[in-house]
């Protein structure tokens, strides 16, 4: 198990290193931030001075290895809109993005497994057949239209829910969060279920296949041949082979659920990461950008690490150590 | 022994209302096991054995159903019982072994799990007396070191030893009758000889009846007392087992044990008839064999109805080999 650990985290730092090199020679291809900084009365003079205060008149390679330099210390270099230090204000972000994110993932396990648990157990029924249309729809409408879909329906049509921002937060072990005011949940709510509605048809598809395929393993027919009463043969029999596949798909979704998230927070002004990243994207905010990547990069990481964690659990059959993964 | 069989299924038929049309999958079983009795259920792949097995426990899914005979358990009539009902009898009077020990017990719940929770579903004990039962069931059927394989998951298990959990799981409520359906094909000979010498011992000791379902005509032969030979869908041919491998009376019978010579017989796997087993959409009118029978004549376009033949052997045939096996041999000579 710690070899395996130990492997993974090794294979991880090399992903870390492929992605810096990646994103910050590849960001250096896209526009030059001197001239959001310029304005039309300096001089020649004056846009050196901008450059040289940027670190943009060194040679690229040198610019990269300053940065790797002070990343191994934790620094991901200063934004140039803001003036702190990029990581900084990213992580500062960060909690919105996360609950907006857990929420999401919530809400696709708690919808997502009953219904495809349902669409399962009775495929013909019209219940059933409406369950897996809707999934479709979830799978192929676009998450932004969804979004202003959501807004125009709940918040301007019915003015049941909020549209924008994270209303009253209160502070959890130091950090803002909304779910624990009536305001912040009515704020969460309509974001969350936009980011979440993907994961939910995800969620809703697997649960179905797994049931559709478990429920004719000899192991079922055996369970009822002893007679176990059908609560107990889907509860735990059922669900617990079916929650294998479902958890590793959502944990390893859980990274995109963040990535996403960019769509959704631009939709609902929800002051996440992502709504910081779009930002600094129109500003050619190069320091956002790299650090925002390395985060996202990280996280994946992590997650990743936690999923196989998590599998081994549920799933006797797997032992870490053994794996050539 | 008493009068009443511990099970009497009488003229069952079980179709399947598939797309195609009606498979008859069973159409027309009668079949008796009484107690301590072994009975050894053999006929080609599709020939309707496992669905029997299942209708006698309720199991049969959509788009199966039995459509009509009578499936008494101890004198009780289990067809039309309904589900809350059966579901009480089902591993407590009844209980089914499967073919493949590899698929029965479930992956991902530890063996303790899987045992206890079946004496829980019948029985309102504590979950250390469940415990101490399943542990005895796991002692009965040669499982070592019982302790350390309750708290083990079934991958951690040979497919022999997982066959054991099986039946000591089927053996945990002390069922009067219990289905197995080929259950050691999957296994090697020295653990099939030693999961049947255990089985055997059991019905002896406890007067547990048992179907066992087989290709194997050597295991027929050593372990069961009587013999029913399906075939599309029906029994064709029962009696006791020596008698029905020495002298089969159904043309069917005869073509599966091939014409070896009778001791080199024991051990032999069921030989290939000639011919195909019909399509059970399409069971022609008439004995459902006489494509493939080298008796078949202009008689055998009536269904043939399963005759007696001697107080303990029965046929379903116009034309059974009486002639040739003397009267003698057939009759009489068992009687219980
Ligand atoms: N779910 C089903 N839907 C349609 N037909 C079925 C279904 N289950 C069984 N049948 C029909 O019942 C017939 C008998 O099947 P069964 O499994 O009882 O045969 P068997 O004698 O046990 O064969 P084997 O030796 O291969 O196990 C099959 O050939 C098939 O046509
Ligand atoms: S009834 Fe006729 S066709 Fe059928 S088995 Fe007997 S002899 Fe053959
Ligand atoms: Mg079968």
């Amino acid at each position: 198990m710690s070899v395996f650990i130990l492997r993974r985290l090794m294979q991880s730092a090399l992903v870390m290193v492929a992605m810096a090199v990646i994103v910050f020679f590849g960001i250096h291809l896209v526009g030059d931030p001197v001239w959001m900084f310029v304005s039309p009365d300096m001089d020649q003079h004056d846009i050196e001075e901008v450059t040289r205060a940027l670190g943009l008149d060194r040679p690229i390679w040198e610019q990269f290895g300053y940065f790797v330099l002070s990343a191994l210390q934790g620094d991901l270099g200063t934004s140039f809109v803001f003036g702190e230090p990029a990581l900084g204000l990213i992580i500062e972000r960060m909690p919105a993005t996360l609950e907006l994110a857990f929420t999401a993932l919530l809400m696709a396990v708690v919808f997502g497994i009953p219904l495809g648990l349902y669409a399962g157990l009775y495929p013909d029924s019209a219940v059933s057949k409406s369950i897996m249309a809707g999934s479709i729809l979830g799978f192929s409408l676009p998450t932004f239209w969804v979004g202003i879909m959501l807004i125009m329906v709940f918040a301007v049509i019915l003015g049941w829910l909020p549209s924008t921002g994270r209303g009253d937060t209160v502070d959890l072990f130091g950090v803002p969060v909304s779910f624990l005011t009536l305001d912040g949940l009515e704020h969460l709510l309509l974001p969350a279920f936009n980011l979440a509605l993907l994961k939910i048809s995800l969620v809703i598809r697997l649960t179905r296949a797994g049931t559709r395929e478990a429920i004719h393993m000899d192991y079922i027919k055996f369970a009822r041949a002893k007679g176990l009463s059908t609560r107990r043969i889907i509860g735990v029999h059922l669900l617990k082979n079916i929650l294998i596949p479902v958890v590793t798909v959502l944990g390893l979704e859980f990274g995109s659920l963040i990535a996403f998230s960019v769509v959704t927070e631009t939709v609902f002004a929800w002051p996440g990461m992502g709504k910081l990243l779009i930002e600094a994207i129109q500003q050619l905010d190069r320091p956002i950008i790299v650090a925002y990547l390395m985060m996202i990069v990280f996280l994946f990481v992590v997650i990743n690490l936690i999923v196989d964690i998590l599998y081994s659990i549920l799933d006797p059959r797997v032992r870490l150590g053994d794996r050539g993964a | 022994m008493s009068n009443a069989p511990t099970l009497q299924v009488t003229d069952l038929k079980t179709h399947f209302f598939t797309r195609a049309g009606v498979a008859k999958a069973v159409d027309g079983v009668t079949l008796s096991v009484d107690r301590g009795e072994v009975l050894g259920l053999v006929g080609e792949s599709g020939s309707g054995k496992t669905v029997t097995g299942f209708s006698i426990l309720g199991l049969v899914d959509h788009p199966g159903r039995i459509v009509s005979g009578s499936i008494r358990l101890n004198g009780e009539e289990l067809v039309g019982k309904p589900e809350a009902e059966l579901r009480r009898i089902r591993g407590r009077k009844v209980a089914m072994i499967f073919q493949d020990p590899m698929m029965t017990l479930n992956p991902v719940l530890r063996v303790d799990t899987q045992m206890i929770e079946a004496i829980r579903a019948h029985e309102d004990v504590s979950e250390d007396a469940a415990r101490q039962r399943s542990r005895e069931a796991l002692v009965r059927v040669g499982i070592p070191s019982p302790d350390e394989r309750l708290q083990s998951y079934p991958h951690q298990f040979s497919g022999g030893m997982r066959q054991r959990v099986a039946i000591a799981i089927a053996l945990l409520n002390e069922p009067d009758l219990i289905v197995a359906d080929e259950p050691t094909t999957a296994l090697d000979v020295t653990i099939q000889a030693q999961i049947l010498y255990e089985v055997q011992k059991l019905c002896a000791e406890t007067g547990l009846a048992m179907i066992w379902i087989t290709h194997d005509l050597a295991v027929v032969g050593g372990l069961a007392d009587r013999l029913a030979v399906m075939y599309a869908g029906r029994v064709v041919e029962e009696g006791p087992v020596d008698r029905v491998l020495d002298a089969p009376l159904h043309p069917y019978t005869h073509g599966l044990i091939g014409s070896v010579p009778s001791h080199n017989r024991r051990g032999a796997r069921l030989s290939q008839i000639p011919g195909m087993t019909p399509s059970l959409l399409h069971l022609p009118e008439g004995c459902s064999f006489a494509a493939r029978c080298p008796r078949a004549d202009d008689a055998c376009r009536v269904m043939p109805q399963l005759e007696r033949f001697a107080p303990s052997r029965a046929a379903r045939c116009h034309h059974p080999f009486i002639a040739e096996n003397d009267g003698q041999e057939i009759d009489l000579t068992f009687n219980e």
